[in-house]
């Protein structure tokens, strides 16, 4: 247990810290996928056919393609699309990415995939009768949507929130190979300087199983407050 | 987009894909016997063997898979009997570590989907087969399995795809699979838009060649209830 302690002789702060980063990446990551979800599950359920073949698109690529392609895809490309861009405009150094962001991007747009399909089957799942009464009472679409579409489709959504966040928390673990200092990253460096891997890497299990046993937890408690009325 | 570029890594992908086809069947068809026989002591009576599967389940699913092939990978080897013994054979090659690490994740994964598949069964349709004399070797096999197989079709698809995507987790014990090319020949020409659109749409066409194997047999499977 020597290995775990605080301070200059263990792991143990830093292996916190290193936590603290994992759910920082996840959180950050499971925000802009809901924000991508809000807009592309809008473009799902849209009317107009492009933005129909858009939505899929997005899902289609970003649910089927490896975690860890579209990081190397951000982690190599990033800077390098931002240098362009910067370009554009006149600015001519190196301009580099920090990992965290790289990371939070590109987790963010899996994570948005998966949250886009939970949202649109929310929507889809509230009764027809709802959207028409709102119409009837004069709403605007947009104020009907915010205060009666959305607090019950995230009463729907909740379950299947659960467990895109879950998905999220343990996709991070791929960030680690961009060289962001999350519970991955860390065991390797722990590993790598004691010679104990079994040991540092069952240490990160248990850190992912406490994470992942917290937020099932957590969610109960939510799904039990939404669905007080029901 | 430059399709010389393309053309001249294209054939290494392609070869890289076999390694990444390899992998997912392999870890698919082991996984399907450690998937029925957890989901079978899920069901059994005896409370041991009911938390060993619980646990078990519990374990490969909360924490990500990368952890998995770490342990496996880099962990095990430093257990001196271990490196004695004949597991030694299996562990000290990265491609069957691989492999041993996806298949216990997606046996875990498919565990709890034959699971549900087998708790679903009508009860009156064991009651019938008991009634019809059958012992209970011939009503596993002969009706409880295949009720089973055709129930959990549209979840085991979806695992299917998590596994091919999982696959790619192997770039990160040295293997070459169609993710590890991948990203040598990012690292070396700095070209990742062209390399992840080539790399990104094979895996986009294994994912489709699977969805619709899997909707052909619920079709093929499908009985009017």
């Amino acid at each position: 247990m020597g290995l775990l302690a605080f301070g200059d002789t263990g792991w143990g702060d830093e292996l916190f810290f290193a936590t603290l980063m994992t759910i920082a990446v996840a959180a950050a990551a499971i925000f802009i996928g809901f924000f991508l979800a809000a807009i592309f599950a809008s473009f799902k359920l849209s009317k107009i056919r492009i933005l129909n073949l858009i939505g899929s698109f997005y899902t289609t690529v970003f649910r089927g393609v490896p975690e860890l392609l579209v990081i190397y895809l951000f982690f190599f490309g990033g800077s390098g699309a931002i240098m362009y861009v910067a370009k554009i405009f006149g600015y001519d150094g190196y301009i580099e990415i920090n990992a965290f962001i790289t990371g939070a991007i590109s987790i963010g747009l899996i994570s948005g995939a998966y949250s886009t399909e939970v949202f649109r089957g929310a929507i889809q799942s509230i009764n027809k009768g709802q959207f028409e009464a709102s119409e009837v009472l004069g709403f605007k679409k947009k104020i009907y949507y915010y205060k009666i579409i959305i607090p019950q489709m995230l009463r729907l959504a909740l379950p299947n929130i659960s467990n895109v966040w879950q998905i999220t928390l343990k996709d991070t673990s791929l960030i680690s190979v961009t060289g962001l200092v999350e519970i991955m990253r860390m065991s390797y460096i722990a590993a790598g300087s004691t010679r104990d891997p079994l040991f540092f890497y069952s240490f990160a299990a248990v850190l992912y199983l406490f994470l992942t046993f917290l937020s099932m937890k957590l969610f109960n408690k939510l799904e039990l407050h939404y669905n007080k009325g029901y | 987009m430059d399709l010389d570029f393309i053309s001249e890594h294209f054939p290494r992908l392609l070869k890289a894909t076999k390694l990444t086809i390899e992998l997912t069947c392999l870890s698919l068809f082991f996984g399907i016997f450690v998937g029925v026989f957890f989901a079978i002591l899920r069901t059994s009576k005896n409370k041991i063997l009911f938390f060993i599967s619980y646990y078990y389940s519990y374990i490969f699913r909360g924490t990500p898979l990368l952890v998995q092939i770490f342990i496996i990978y880099f962990g095990l080897g430093q257990v001196e009997w271990i490196r004695e013994s004949f597991l030694w054979i299996v562990l000290k090659e990265p491609y069957s570590c691989a492999i041993l690490a996806f298949t216990l994740n997606t046996g875990a994964y498919s565990s709890e989907i034959f699971r549900s598949a087998f708790e679903t069964i009508n009860k009156g349709i064991l009651e019938a087969a008991k009634g019809l004399g059958l012992n209970k070797t011939h009503t596993f096999f002969k009706i409880k399995l295949p009720i089973a197989i055709k129930q959990s079709l549209p979840a085991y698809g979806n695992e299917m795809i998590l596994m091919l995507k999982g696959t790619s987790l192997a770039s990160t014990v040295t293997l070459l699979d169609l993710t590890g090319v991948a990203k040598h020949i990012i690292s070396t020409t700095f070209r990742p838009v062209e390399v992840f659109i080539v790399a990104g749409s094979i895996y986009l066409l294994m994912t489709f060649i699977i969805h619709n194997f899997i909707k052909f047999l619920e079709k093929r499977l499908y009985y009017p209830k």
